[in-house]
């Protein structure tokens, strides 16, 4: 195991680190900083994956991730962690530990998700648009995995779209390992947070109040 | 004299039943219109701030925090009974407004929080759910006539569709009048959601406001005013 993450980290991180300050320095300048954040964590070695499946029951994610396909495809990134929070689900990933691959790690809710998006180099979230503005906001890449097995399907809808503008990548549970084997994390571009005072602005004048 | 009684309601029904009709035609009118300068010379309106759950309360809260907090006062915070998290994230951020302001005691008046039963919880039965949506839509009514609010805010799901009919009823019957504004939330990029979709086709919505261009395209009488996340 503290082998492998030392070729790991020796081999990729830094240049992860390298090709994310280019792409930092090619995007537009509001958000030229933005993916630096991402790049430190990067470079101490350890670079976890964090997977959330929210409030919510999404086991066919959690045993997509937890597949020794994807375990591979994942090392072959260099990935070194994966950390799991499974909310209601009941199925129970296989904790590894050793010297076989990933460090895989899980735990059912949290009250400090945002801790782990912060700590980790790329998040494979559930649809909800909580998850998902938040990874945005903290500028990690981000794999959507839409949960088929919704009634009202509608947060696909989210998830694509944002996909479509190069925020996020987009898949679902079987179409996981392609996603992360195709993945181009220097395509993504950063997702510039919205601004409620427009709104406000609208609801002022329709109420009469002067708009300053 | 039984007769006489039967004949005057008869009379009297259709009166009574063109005379709704006809404010029912006027407030649907001036639903969605600017609200005329007479009615809002008060400096601040009474606001009913209906929270839905996690990323509805989480985009509410947005514009909340980009509300003039002079104007917007006293706020009343509601949210399902099933729901508590969302209270608790409203009072996280009115505390924090009573850190800044230094008339801590008339801020801490501003605010107030309530619960609300919810018409269904999720996988209840039909049968039972019948009793549960009267409870609620009571309930309701109950919150809107003690709180009368006169602006309202809400961007779904469920919670809010009892209150903004209780509201609407309240105006066609002229007890009250609330401007109803509805932000439907950001994960609708095509397609309304239900209670988005029953407010906007019903009129009940004063002002509709939607987060996606493409979906304003397909509802021309909704607003777009960019994203809250």
């Amino acid at each position: 195991m503290h082998a492998k993450i030392t070729i790991f980290s020796s081999a990729s991180a830094p240049l992860l680190g390298r090709r994310r300050l280019r792409r930092a320095d090619d995007a537009s300048s509001p958000v030229r900083n933005y993916f630096l954040g991402g790049a430190e964590m990067g470079d101490r070695g350890r670079r976890m994956v964090f997977v959330t499946v929210g409030t919510t029951c999404f086991d066919a994610l959690v045993k997509a991730v937890d597949s020794e396909a994807m375990k591979e495809a994942l090392l072959q990134k260099g990935y070194t962690d994966i950390v799991i929070q499974m909310g209601r689900g009941t199925y129970i990933p296989s904790k590894v530990s050793g010297s076989s691959t990933l460090q895989v790690d899980y735990f059912t809710f949290s009250t400090s998700i945002a801790d782990y998006i912060r700590e980790a180099s790329l998040v494979i979230s559930h649809a909800g648009s909580g998850s998902i503005f938040e990874t945005l906001r903290l500028c990690k890449p981000l794999i959507v995995v839409v949960n088929e097995d919704l009634m009202d399907n509608h947060q696909s809808e989210l998830a694509e779209e944002l996909a479509e503008r190069k925020h996020l990548f987009c898949a679902r549970p079987q179409t996981l390992r392609e996603a992360v084997d195709a993945m181009d994390l220097t395509a993504l571009r950063p997702y510039e947070p919205g601004d409620a005072k427009p709104v406000v602005t609208l609801i002022n004048k329709f109420l009469r109040f002067p708009v300053d | 004299m039984g007769l006489d009684a039967s004949t005057a309601a008869c009379c009297a029904l259709p009166v009574f039943v063109s005379l709704l009709v006809v404010r029912f035609a006027y407030v649907t009118y001036h639903s969605g219109r600017p609200l005329s300068k007479l009615s809002t010379s008060a400096a601040r309106v009474r606001c009913l701030i209906v929270l839905g759950s996690g990323g509805h309360t989480a985009e509410m809260m947005n514009v909340v925090t980009a509300l003039q907090k002079d104007r917007f006062t006293p706020r009343y915070y509601v949210a399902a009974l099933s729901d508590n998290m969302s209270l608790q994230k409203a009072q996280v951020y009115e505390q924090s407004l009573v850190l800044v302001e230094a008339d801590k005691e008339e801020t801490l008046g501003n605010a107030q929080f309530m619960q609300i039963y919810r018409s269904r919880e999720v996988g209840q039965s039909y049968i039972t759910s019948i009793a549960t949506t009267l409870l609620a839509t009571l309930h309701a009514m109950w919150l809107i006539i003690t709180i009368r609010p006169q602006v309202i805010f809400c961007n779904g799901p469920g919670t809010c569709i009892p209150l903004c009919a209780s509201a609407f009823l309240l105006k066609v019957l002229g007890l009250g009048w609330s401007s109803i504004f509805y932000i439907e939330s950001i994960a609708r990029v095509k397609k309304l959601s239900l209670s988005g979709l029953l407010l906007y086709k019903l009129r009940i919505a004063d002002q509709f406001i939607v987060q996606w261009l493409q979906l304003q395209q397909k509802y021309p009488r909704a607003h777009y005013a960019g994203r809250l996340m």
